[in-house]
């Protein structure tokens, strides 16, 4: 479905010089920097896979996203969706994609939601009775039918990014790109978007690449995660792969029955120690869940005990570490 | 054919039903306008009873002040405001997700600008100065009815052409405006090139004799000197196809334009903030 090979972009930025005498200089001559945004990407995407891309801020994956729906023109490099080269064969590609880029809207400011969807009916040429199904369809997924009569600009940002996912597949693409689509979301519009992508790719077997910096949209839905940093991919594979390889350590909450001097166990090491209940962390490589357990269990008495991987946003954050990203 | 222009009637549809919904605006304006007029009228009434030998007639020239007034929002004074803010934005990129031809999209946008608005601001002018003025007692300085039957149909075309070359600019000005990043810098130097060139301060027949090829020439000419000229029978007979030609002709050359660096600006896109 999606091919990269070697994708590669670099802008030319005007540098600003300091001080009133640079900006009179800046007048005759301009200084030019050059910014690698994308030194090298590739991938395969299969139909109907839910890719996550994520990264620092920064790294390439907007670059990525905005390649590959046709907007920007690599500078090296190619692609193709769905055997099409994007930006060389732009109006035919556009009209097979949905794209959602959640820090912009889609929709006419002014208009009411409902004008815009029919505003995007004819601009993709959807014929009225397909139009008819799909978009009664998409309300009702979306639960927008008491937003439909809302100008744009009068609704919450929640509200809004269920109108700009419905309008993304007003024209049924096969592809969607999401950009950041829960960035500034409330608990309750986070849960919305995450099922209906997941009702998307699952049940239409639409294909799915997502940006984002929360890390529970990635566990939602993400079967395959690819990590970009400074315009080169870190890592392809399954989150919990990842995971392991850049935190391998799981963690033990044990709480105990009565009070405890100290509690020292072989094979892990104390995090906290908070009144009656402790966390220890370990290496599974070294030490299994279950021996930890036995041996915490003969050695004390124990009231209740939880086993527990370290937040996937810590073992995020070390990863980039690991390759001195700036998150 | 239909099926082809169903995105950009869509668009023109939705602008210009949006646009007919700003009516306050709309009557604030045509206080400012009716008060501007007479004061023009004025003034050009008391120039022309003390020169002598004058390009054109007093009555052409207060058919010209009226028209001008009536019409005054069919010229593109600035930047289609959502344009600007999609740049600011950079919203502007989704312009590009759409199988459309964006040229196209965004003339139909400006055509709906400069075809609502204008609606709105001139019939209750047209009204004004042609039916209550001349109610009131005061003929001479109302709105007279076209020089006869020919110039009214040519300013009638003529007038559909001031659309197209008003909307070639318009849309123009939106490109600059992606490429410069503001809309600032248009905005700013648009108003006076309009004011001096169109004829909307003085009719451009009223400038020196040896400016007048240049005048002629000029593309502003044909947003409102041309059909205002038509109208009151100053320009008949071949002179006025010939000022019809003039306004084909810019449209057409400003259209070839704005398509070319719209080309050239949208490749270099680099849409903001990553």
């Amino acid at each position: 479905m999606i091919v990269t090979e070697n994708l590669t972009k670099t802008f030319r930025v005007a540098e600003r010089r300091r001080g009133a005498l640079g900006k009179v200089a800046g007048l005759f001559h301009r200084q030019w920097r050059t910014v690698e945004a994308l030194r090298g990407i590739n991938f395969k995407l299969d139909e109907d896979e839910l890719l996550g891309l994520i990264g620092p801020n920064g790294a390439g994956k907007s670059t990525t996203i905005k390649i590959l729906c046709g907007i920007l023109e690599p500078s090296a490099g190619g692609c193709e969706v769905g055997g099409l080269v994007p930006w060389r064969e732009r109006v035919k590609h556009v009209a097979r994609i949905g794209a959602v880029f959640g820090q912009r809207t889609q929709l006419w400011w002014d208009l009411p939601v409902i004008e815009s969807f029919e505003l995007l009916r004819d601009i993709y040429r959807v014929p009225e009775d397909r139009y008819r199904k799909t978009s009664s369809a998409l309300i009702d997924l979306l639960d927008l039918s008491r937003l439909l009569d809302t100008p744009v600009r009068q609704l919450s940002l929640g509200q809004r990014m269920r109108c700009e996912l419905a309008a993304s597949m007003i024209h049924e693409p096969r592809v969607l790109f999401l950009d950041e689509p829960t960035i500034g979301l409330d608990a309750v519009a986070k849960l919305a978007v995450r099922e209906f992508v997941r009702t998307l790719n699952r049940e239409r077997g639409v294909t799915v690449i997502l940006t984002t910096h929360d890390m529970h949209d990635i566990e939602a839905l993400a079967e395959r995660v690819i990590v970009i940093g400074k315009g080169v991919i870190l890592a392809d594979g399954s989150l919990t792969s990842l995971r392991r390889g850049a935190l391998a350590e799981r963690r033990l909450r044990v709480q105990f029955a009565g009070e405890v001097e100290t509690v020292n166990v072989a094979g892990a090491t104390v995090r906290r120690v908070q009144d009656r209940s402790v966390e220890l962390s370990f290496d599974p490589r070294v030490t299994s869940a279950h021996q930890l357990i036995a041996h915490v269990a003969a050695a004390f008495d124990v009231e209740d005990i939880h086993l527990e991987d370290p937040p996937i946003e810590e073992a995020i954050a070390r990863f980039y570490a690991l390759h001195a990203l700036e998150a | 054919m239909r099926a082809l222009l169903v995105p950009y009637l869509g668009v023109f549809r939705a602008r210009f039903n949006l646009l007919l919904q700003y009516r306050a605006a709309a009557l604030a304006g045509f206080g400012t306008q009716c008060w501007w007029g007479a004061i023009k009228i004025m003034v050009f009434a008391a120039f022309f009873r003390s020169a002598g030998a004058t390009p054109m007639t007093l009555r052409q020239a207060v058919d010209y002040v009226w028209l001008g007034q009536a019409f005054l929002t069919l010229l593109p004074w600035s930047v289609d405001p959502e344009i600007a803010r999609m740049v600011r934005t950079g919203d502007v990129a989704y312009e590009r997700l759409r199988p459309l031809d964006t040229y196209a999209f965004w003339y139909a946008r400006a055509v709906a600008r400069r075809t609502a608005t204008p609606l709105l601001r001139a019939v209750p002018m047209i009204v004004t100065a042609g039916i209550v003025l001349p109610l009131l007692g005061l003929p001479q300085w109302s709105l007279s009815a076209p020089a006869g039957l020919a110039a009214g149909a040519l300013f009638f075309l003529s007038m559909i052409l001031v659309i197209a070359l008003s909307s070639a600019i318009s849309t123009l000005m939106d490109i600059i405006t992606v490429a410069t990043l503001s809309d600032r810098g248009v905005n700013t130097l648009i108003g006076p090139l309009i004011i001096v060139f169109s004829g909307s301060l003085i009719p451009l027949p009223l400038f020196q004799d040896w400016l007048q090829p240049a005048l002629r020439v000029q593309p502003f000419a044909g947003l409102l000197d041309i059909p205002f000229r038509i109208y009151g029978g100053h320009l008949a007979d071949a002179d006025a196809l010939g000022g019809l030609a003039r306004q084909a002709i810019w449209v057409g050359v400003l259209i070839l334009l704005g398509r070319l660096f719209m080309g050239r600006t949208m490749a270099k896109l680099q849409a903001q903030g990553g």
